[in-house]
This record gives C-alpha cells, structure tokens and sequence, in this order.
C-alpha cells in the first residue's frame, strides 16, 4: 500500500533580490526523500533556514513569496500534486491537508467570530452540514482542552489566549477530517508551562483522530514527545532519518549527535564568595502604571558566579535588569555594587558605577549600531573609559577578538556582515572591553539557534573563568539555566519564588509554580510527556 | 457606557478643543502680526485722528482676548461681523457662496471616491502586473500636479482640442441642476484627477497591507475561491483603513476647492477668500478660515470615528 | 554598483538640468527678462524659441528667469524647514518629556488646518515680498519635517545600541550626532525631496493666486496667471510655465521615490 504521502528528490527554489546585485536564484531544498503513512507523525526538525516549513508547505503545493518546486515529486494519495491545477489545488487544500501556523494570533482573520473560522472548510468543501459542522467543532473544542467548549466559537480571536488560539487553530485543522496536517512550529511562541498543556491537547487529538501529521519544530526534545519518525534537516538537505528512538538514543550523524547533547555542558556549581551585587526589598513600577512590577525583590550575587533569574513572560525578570542598570529607578528599596550603594537613576551614578556594570541584549542586531565598524564599537569603551587612542585602541581591540575566537580579519567590518553568532560574540567583547565586574545577560542566547546558543554559552563561561566576572542571566529557558548558573532566583508576578544556590533551587520539595515550571521543560527523552502528566494527574488526585 | 461610545465621544470632544485653539491661532494670527487694520482700512495718507476714531469705533483699543471672546461669541450665534472693504454682512455672503463651494466638491467626492476605491482594488488584484504599474505610473504624474497647473492642461484639452466645454463656471440663482452640472464640469474634472491619485494610492496600499497578513495566507491554505479570500477574509478588515483614507482625501479636496475656485472664476467661498486676501479685509479672512478649518478638522474627526467604529477589536472588547 | 533604473536616471537628467538652467539663467537666456521685444503671442520661430507671451516678451528667456526664482525660494525655504524640523524632531524625541509635549502640541495644532489656508490668513497681514514668502512656506512645512524626524529618531532612540550608549554614559550629543543621526540621514534625504516638491507646488499656488512672488519678478506660477487668457485664444505657449512646474515636479518626485525604495529599512545594511 503506498504511503500517504511520498516526497521524492524534492528541490525547492526561491529568487533572492540582494539589495546590492542582480537577482539571483537560491537553492532552499535540496533533493530530499521522506514519507508519511497513515497516521503516523513525521517530526521535521531543524535550525532556521534549513528548508523544514518550506517542506511542510510544499505538501500543500504552497510556496511563500516566490518559492517555487522545481524538482521531483510530491505524492498525496499516490497522486503528484505538482500537476494539479489552481481549482485541484483548491480542493486538495482545507479538505486532504490542513495547516497549523506558529502564530495563530496572526493566523487568525480578527474580523470574524472563531466558529465561523473553524468550520469555513467544512462548509465550503461541502463535507457536512453547518449543524454538523458546528457539533464536530465543539467537540474538538471539548477534546483540546478548551473552556466552555459549547460557546468558545462565539468568541473573536482577540478575545482569547494564545494557547487557546492555538488549540482553536489545531481545532480548525482537524475539523474537515483531513488525511494530514502540517503542525509548523504551533508551540514555539508560547510560554513553556502553556507548551505542555498545549503539546498534549494536540498529541490526544492527532491520536484520537488519527489524522497523519508533519511536525516541524526547531526544538527536539518537543518533537521527541509527538513524532513516530524523525528528519533531521540542514541548510536544505537531509541529515538523517530514523524513528524517534533511534534519533534520540542511537544518533549516527556528527549534526544529531550535537543536536541531542546540546544542553548537556558541564559546569561545577562554585561556593560561597563576597557578594558584587546585593538587591535588597527592591519594588518598581512603571510611569503612569498603578501595579508593581517587582514586588519586594531581595537577591545576592557573589563575585564572579552566576546568578540566573527565571521566569515566563510577565514575570518582571527584564524588568529587574532595567532597575539594576538605573533605566527604571525603583519606588523602594536600594541596590548595593561593589560594596558602594547604588544611585537609583542612571544620570548620577559614576563613571565607575557604569563601566563595572555593562549589558548584553537579546537581539544582537539591534545592540550595535548598524553604521558603525566592529572596530569602532568595541573601541568605544575602550576610548570612553581608558582614554585609549589609536594603535593601542586597536591593539587591545584585536585581543579582545581573540578572546572571543574570532581573529583577524573582523575589525574593519560591519555588523551586518556577521553571523548571529558573531553579532552576539561582538556584544560580549564590546562588554568585556570595560573590564566589568558583573555582566547582565538578557536573554543572550534566545534568539540563537541551538548550536550557536551552545557556543556562546561555553564561551561565557571560559571569560567568566579568565576574567572573574559575575552575570546577572536573565532567561526563561530552564536547559540554559541548568548549564551555566551558581545560583538560581524563580520570579514570577513580580516576585522571588524561589531562590538559592542552583543545587538547593533544583532539589525538592518544590513550591507549586517552581515545580509546575521545572516540569514543563520538555526533557529530551521518550515518554516524558506521559510520565510528567500522569504524575500531575496523580498528585491533583492527592490533593 | 459601552468603550466604544467612550472613545467615539473622547475623539469628538478632543476635536473640538482643537477647533476652539485653532479659532485662538486664527484670531491672534491675524491681530498679533504687524499691521493694523485701521492703518489698512483708511490707508497710508490717514490723518492720526481718523485712525483713532476708527481705532476707537472698531473696538481696536480694547485688550486682545475681550475682542477675541467678542469675535467668537459673535461667531457662535452666526454673527460674522462686516467686511472691511465694502460693509457687507460677512455671514450672508458666506450663506451665498457655502451652497455652491459644497455643490462642486460634493460634485467631485461623488465621482472620485467609488473610481478611486475601484481603481485601487484593481491594481491592488494585478499587484506589480501591467494594469497595476499603468494605474501606479499614472497617478504618480498627476500627484506632482498642483491644482491649478491640471487645472490648465484640463482646460486646454476640454476647450482647444477637443471643444466640448466653456473655460469658465459661471453659475448663479434659479440654475436648473443640469445646467449647474454642466457648468462645473470641468473644475469638478480637475479636482478629481488631482484627489484621485492619492486616494487611489492610499486605498492600493490599504488593501495589499491587508492581503500580506497572515490570515489571508490561512484562508488560501484553506482551499477557498480568491473570490471568497477577499469577500470574507480581505474586505472585513481593509474596510476600516480604505474609510480613513477617503475622508482624509476628502479634507484635502478644501485646499483644492480653493485654487480651483479661482482658477474657473467659480463664485464661491474660496474665489471669497483670496479676494479678501488680496483686499486685507481681516474679519472675512478670519471667518472663511475659520469654516475651511472647521471643514477640515470635522472631516479629520469623522475619520477617526469611523475607523473605531469598524474596528472589531474595539467593537467586541474583552 | 546599484543598477539604478530607468525612471530614476530620468528624473536626476532632468532634476540636474533645471537645477543647472537655474544657476546659470543669467547666461542661458537668450533676452533679459522684462523686454518687450515683438508682437503679442507671436508663434515659435528662429528668433523667439518658445514664442512671445500677452504682452511681447520673450516666453523661454522669462521661464529660464522664472525657473530661478521658483527654485531659489523652494529651496531655501525647505532648507529653512528641513534645519529647523529636523532640529526640534530630534530633540523632542532625546528629551522627551515637556519638550516634546510642548513641541508636538503645537505642531499638532498648526497642522490641523491645511498649509494654504494658513498661509492665506497670514499673507492678509504681512507685506508680500521673497523674506515673508520664504519664511512662512518654510516654516509651516517645518511642522511637517518635525513630525517625520521626530518619529525616525523615536523608532532608532528605542534600539538597544542607544540604550547601550546611555548606560555607557555617553552625553546627549554623542547620541544624536553619532547614534541617531547617521541611522537617520537616509530617510531624512529622500524627505529633502518631497518637502522641496513641496515648496516649488505652493510657491507656483501662491504666486497664481497673486499671493506670491510679486511683479516686476516673475516665477512659474506668476507665469500661469499671466499668460492665462492666451489659453482661450488657443495659444500652447501659454502652457510652458504649467508644463515646466509639472516636469520639475515629476523629476524630482522620480528620485525621491528611487531613494526612498533604497532606504525603507531602518535597520538595513550599512549603506556604505
């Protein structure tokens, strides 16, 4: 019996417009081969620009601006799509195979009541009646976990969460029974105590219906929790392909290898030591706001460690590196650095103050200016703070690449010229140049695909040896946090839930949101999906 | 009270705070420059005492903001005052020349609305085909246009070359509608071509912001006719924009209703307003100023409103 | 290299040309400006290129004149509202706080009534001569700069190398000369040349209406009204000055739609 779907030797093409140059043709997908029976679950795993939503898409027939399919096949129930016409592809699309965007806040239209929405294929396809349509809808609402199943469709989008929008979207796609659905990255934007719940809702409903599905994440230990079989893809081309146990146990590829131990540095937690920056009973707010967004927060830091301040979205851990820095001076409380208190607004702190505190940023890309030379900003410090001038600038501005590993060669280019790796590793030596005592670190390696973000953790922690200095990392990606942090501080809603050295953090007994966060980090095992849900099932049955 | 209704009175009641600060720039604008009107009225030769009499008699002796309160007061009850030049009651002339000033810009916001709408849909369906960079190309040209300069193309192609109109718009009391159609044919072509490019423009990319969203991308995926993409998924939200941007262009239709006026010796407010310019008549300039300015202002709220009242997020709230 | 299209080299060949004309009127012409020199609309010969205007003088003589003139106050008055708009942009969005407040109130209150109709209140007091004129086109049009610059340099003060420079401790100047300013110059440019379009459009208006440039000096605009009744008697002559504001119109607006396609991204390349 033929597969459900068969991609054979696809290529797939797109034209670039380089703003300096003649449009060229690049090649996104390079003779890649995978199949999908029914109802199996293909997990299409990779990092950005390595072709997996354009394969995803291409099973739809579907190419974003100006993606063409330009070689091989594409068999959806032993038919190649690539023949069929614009009203073909009409019919295949919303009825054979449905898709699940990464942002359902965008993906929904907000004129339009979510019921409308969810059964629109249904109805236009002419594959049941509007009453039926709407029962099958509730019910999905039902089976994914959503609240008052019966009227949530009555709801425009902007009424509800983005975890209950991405249901609803998973509830579309499974509405006109179709034989696949193409899952593109439907977690990735959520918080990760709201992944779990979402990740299981859709697990039980592509089970339960036994849909087939592509399920395209950057994230392997998510993957890891849904697909039957997995691809591993690189800039277009196949890496391996293999079930889900023999990715994740038996990895063959160098890439795979890499990929499965990326969380696993080692770094020995250090012990006690003088604390550089002391926080004590610290509460802000923002201007013209009446709620504190840090609510009496008290944290130690000792010289040279790393403090990792955790939490979701909302929790006011970025929030605390704009008070530390003196950006949002805070209503009550005082900050102690370097045993000098602290002037709680950035204008009256001294030159020493800022230099032995600096900052790196999420977005590389936007922390250096664009019309400046790598050269130029790491210079800068180096002038502003050391007086140092020409040669001597430029000497010490090559040491500090060095110790960045990236060498000669770099000084007189300009940010856009770098990769996402060297952008933040420019960042770090632009840091380091003012010889600090404490390094914040926000978010640093989110933006950074798995690989990169590794990289750069190593690296930090290797300046942190050499140079003995502190990092304030704020992150809510709990992987990160196991490798590099000394100490651990839990905030959420503005407050410290948890804190202490990491080891003390990671011990139980937990409180309730430390374990409830600490057990939604999908782990890169199989079945820790079950296992973590079966063991919160059991413990709400304690209660 | 519903937060529609809110927001909807907030932006009236900030609009109106606006018209009252721009009627203070208005006055003081005209009354705080060099220059005194009775300098003006009686001219260089003026003996001291005449210029104090009629100081005196114009209540110019008086501080700036009682005479300011007496003028709007004045204008709130329909009092205008008289003209300098020549001692007509200023509302009455206004009442003359109002209807006709409406009559040819509601003549061209009738025709250059549902064309530009049209033509925008158009080039936005064919987006960076031919009739699209026929439209865009077009329309470019004529942006760079003042009123007055297509206004003279217009004349010179609808009079000389091909003869089917008379190069002036006279029209008076007891015209038929026809016959005043007819007569402000032309002008009305003008300000048209010269509103239609930017409306059109606008409405394009109105419609193409929309047709990027990720939505539209959905409701393709979804197997749905292009027909049923716009009808259901495109035109519930392009509405609220393309709206804004009509009345936006209908508010730049009072600065060419101006120079259009005067340029077909068209009797109406604007043809009013230059000629008081020229003559220095202060309170007839103040008065037709201020009313473009409220016309303007009015049409700015009424584009604010709309685009609340279409906007789903503010009509179903949380 | 950047291929630059077609449509742009049009319009810089014909932007440099009027530009050039207008320098060097004084030479390029064949008359002077005010002669009376033959017959009423004397149709295009050897001796009058372009023909004779209403009252025998010499049309293409008095458009490369008039071209000076327009172009002269068109451009000093956007020079005049480019320094002073983008001046006060910038410093409304670093300071913030009253400043801007205060600034963006006015500006708010002098835009909501159209330019013209300002303009026209305004000329009704003063005396009409080229120092009123250039001042009151550039600054009315400074509203509109000020708007634009203040929101370029509020979308570069949020990024994060501003932000760094601040904790850095660099003083307000470095930021707006050497954060700002450089991320801001492009947009800011292809603005130059709208606002310049601008400038050339109310002029010629003003002018047409009699509100402008005053006899015995002549601009483009003052031309159209001049020369308006040969327009009934079917004289294309008559057309020139309209023709000449729609082309210099038409090339600038070429290039400035050319540079503004090249620098849409703030955040886009170093443009070197």
């Amino acid at each position: 019996m033929p597969d459900l779907l068969d991609i054979r030797n696809l290529r797939i093409e797109a034209t670039s417009y380089p703003p300096d140059g003649p449009p060229r043709d690049v090649v996104l997908v390079d003779d890649v081969s995978v199949s999908v029976a029914k109802g199996r679950v293909l997990g299409l795993i990779g990092e950005s620009g390595a072709g997996k939503s354009t394969i995803g898409l291409s099973a739809m027939a579907y190419g974003r601006g100006g993606v063409r399919l330009t070689g091989g096949q594409v068999l959806l129930n032993g038919r190649d799509i690539r023949g069929l016409g614009a009203a073909g592809l009409r019919e295949l699309r919303g009825r054979e195979v449905t898709y699940v965007a990464q942002s359902a806040a965008a993906a929904f239209n907000p004129a339009q009541r979510l019921m409308e929405q969810v059964i629109e294929t249904s109805l236009t396809h002419g594959l049941m009646g509007r009453a039926e349509a709407e029962a099958r809808a509730v019910g999905l609402f039902r089976k994914l976990g959503l609240p008052n199943p019966e009227t949530f469709g009555n709801r425009y989008p902007h009424q509800v969460s983005g975890g209950q929008l991405q249901r609803a979207m998973t509830a579309m796609a499974l509405c006109p029974k179709p034989d696949l659905v193409i899952f593109d990255e439907p977690t990735t934007a959520l918080d990760v105590t709201t992944q779990i719940d979402v990740l299981a809702a859709i697990k039980d409903a592509i089970r339960d219906t036994g849909v087939a599905a592509l399920y395209i994440t950057h994230d392997l230990a998510v993957v890891a929790q849904v697909a039957d079989d997995i691809l591993v893809l690189r800039h277009g081309k196949k890496v391996e392909y293999g079930t889900v146990a023999e990715i994740i146990t038996a990895p063959k590829e160098a890439y795979t290898q890499a990929l499965v131990s990326v969380r696993s540095i080692d770094h020995v937690e250090k012990g006690e030591a003088p604390s550089v920056l002391s926080i004590q009973q610290v509460t802000a707010r923002y201007r013209g706001t009446n709620f504190d967004v840090l609510k009496n927060v008290t944290l130690d830091l000792p010289a040279g460690q790393t403090l990792a301040v955790v939490g979701e979205s909302g929790s006011g851990k970025s929030t605390l590196a704009r008070v530390i820095t003196g950006l949002l001076p805070p209503g009550r409380g005082k900050i102690v650095f370097g045993g000098r208190t602290l002037s709680p607004d950035l204008q009256s702190r001294t030159k020493d103050d800022l230099r032995e505190l600096q900052m790196i940023y999420q977005m590389a890309d936007v922390a250096m200016n664009p019309r400046q030379t790598v050269g130029t900003i790491i210079g800068r410090p180096l002038e502003f703070y050391f007086g140092l001038k020409g040669e001597a600038k430029r000497r010490r501005v090559q040491e500090l690449l060095d110790q960045i590993e990236m060498g000669k060669g770099y000084i007189d280019r300009y940010p856009a010229e770098l990769s996402g790796g060297q952008k933040q590793r420019v960042c770090i030596a632009r840091a380091l140049a003012a010889k600090p005592k404490l390094i914040i670190c926000d978010e640093v390696t989110s933006a950074l695909d798995p690989l990169v973000a590794d990289g750069i953790l190593k690296l930090l922690l290797n300046l942190q040896a050499q140079e003995h200095v502190a990092y304030l990392f704020i992150t809510h990606d709990l992987a990160t946090v196991k490798a590099i942090a000394d100490r651990i501080a839990v905030m959420y809603r503005g407050e410290v839930v948890r804190y202490g050295t990491k080891t003390d953090v990671l011990t139980p007994p937990f409180d309730d949101y430390t374990d409830l966060l600490l057990s939604s980090v999908p782990e890169m095992e199989l079945g820790w999906l079950e296992s973590v849900l079966a063991h919160r099932k059991m413990e709400s049955a304690g209660n | 009270m519903h937060p529609i209704l809110k927001l909807v009175v907030q932006r009236i009641a900030l609009g109106l705070l606006l018209l009252l600060a721009v009627s203070v720039l208005i006055y003081a604008g005209t009354e705080a420059l060099p220059g005194d009107v009775a300098q003006a009225i009686l001219g260089q030769s003026a003996t001291p005492e005449a210029l104090a009499n009629l100081r005196e008699s114009l209540g110019l002796n008086q501080p700036g903001y009682i005479r300011y309160f007496h003028w709007l007061g004045g204008v709130l009850t329909g009092d205008f005052g008289k003209a300098l030049t020549n001692g007509q009651d200023i509302g009455q002339a206004i009442a003359q020349r109002l209807g006709n000033t409406l009559f040819l810009a509601g003549c061209a916001a009738a025709i250059s609305v549902p064309l530009a709408i049209g033509l925008g849909l158009v080039a936005a369906r064919y987006n960076g085909r031919w009739p699209d960079k026929v439209i865009s190309g077009v329309t470019l040209s004529t942006i760079s246009l003042p009123e007055f300069v297509a206004a003279y193309f217009v004349i010179y192609l609808l009079t000389q070359v091909i003869p089917i109109f008379q190069p002036v718009a006279m029209v008076f009391p007891g015209m038929s509608f026809w016959a005043k159609l007819n007569a402000v044919a032309l002008p009305v072509i003008v300000l048209v071509l010269v509103v239609l490019a930017h409306m059109m423009r606008m409405t394009r990319a109105a419609i193409l912001n929309v047709m990027q969203s990720a939505y539209i991308e959905t409701a393709e995926l979804k197997g749905l006719s292009p027909m049923r993409v716009i009808w259901k998924h495109a035109l519930p939200n392009a509405v609220a924009p393309i709206i804004s941007v009509v009345v936006l262009n209908l508010a730049y239709l009072v600065v060419g209703v101006v120079v259009v006026e005067v340029v077909f010796g068209y009797n109406a407010l604007g043809q009013y307003l230059v000629d008081h310019v020229a003559k220095r008549d202060l309170p007839v300039v103040q008065a037709v100023g201020l009313i473009f300015a409220a016309v303007y202002i009015g049409l700015n709220i009424l584009a604010d409103v709309l685009a609340i009242v279409a906007n789903p997020r503010l009509r179903h709230p949380k | 290299m950047r291929r630059i299209p077609l449509s742009a080299l049009i319009g810089l060949f014909f932007t440099g040309l009027f530009l050039f004309t207008a320098l060097f009127a004084q030479w390029i012409a064949p008359y002077p400006l005010d002669a009376v020199l033959g017959k009423v609309w004397e149709p295009p010969s050897e001796q009058f290129l372009l023909g004779t205007d209403t009252i025998g003088r010499d049309i293409l003589s008095r458009l490369i004149y008039g071209g000076q003139i327009t172009i002269f106050v068109a451009l000093v008055s956007s020079l005049l509202s480019f320094g002073l708009g983008s001046f006060l942009g910038f410093l409304a969005a670093v300071r913030g706080g009253w400043v801007d407040q205060v600034l963006s109130r006015v500006v708010d209150l002098v835009m909501a009534i159209p330019s013209l109709i300002v303009a026209l209140v305004v000329l009704s007091v003063l005396p009409i001569n080229l120092t009123v004129l250039i001042l009151v086109m550039g600054l009315l049009d400074s509203t509109r700069v000020f708007r634009l610059s203040r929101a370029v340099a509020m979308d570069i003060a949020v990024m994060d190398y501003v932000e760094a420079a601040k904790l850095r401790g660099e003083g307000q100047m470095w930021v707006i000369f050497r954060e700002i300013l450089p991320n801001a110059l492009s947009p800011l440019v292809a603005e130059f040349g709208l606002r310049f379009i601008f400038a050339v459009l109310f002029i010629s208006t003003l002018s047409f209406l009699g509100l402008g440039i005053q006899p015995p000096l002549a601009d483009w605009g003052g031309m159209v009204k001049e020369n308006k009744d040969g327009l009934v008697y079917g004289k294309a002559a008559a057309l020139m000055p309209a023709l000449a504001i729609a082309a210099l119109a038409i090339s600038v607006n070429l290039v400035a739609d050319w540079v503004l396609s090249r620098t849409s991204s703030l955040k886009g390349g170093r443009g070197a």
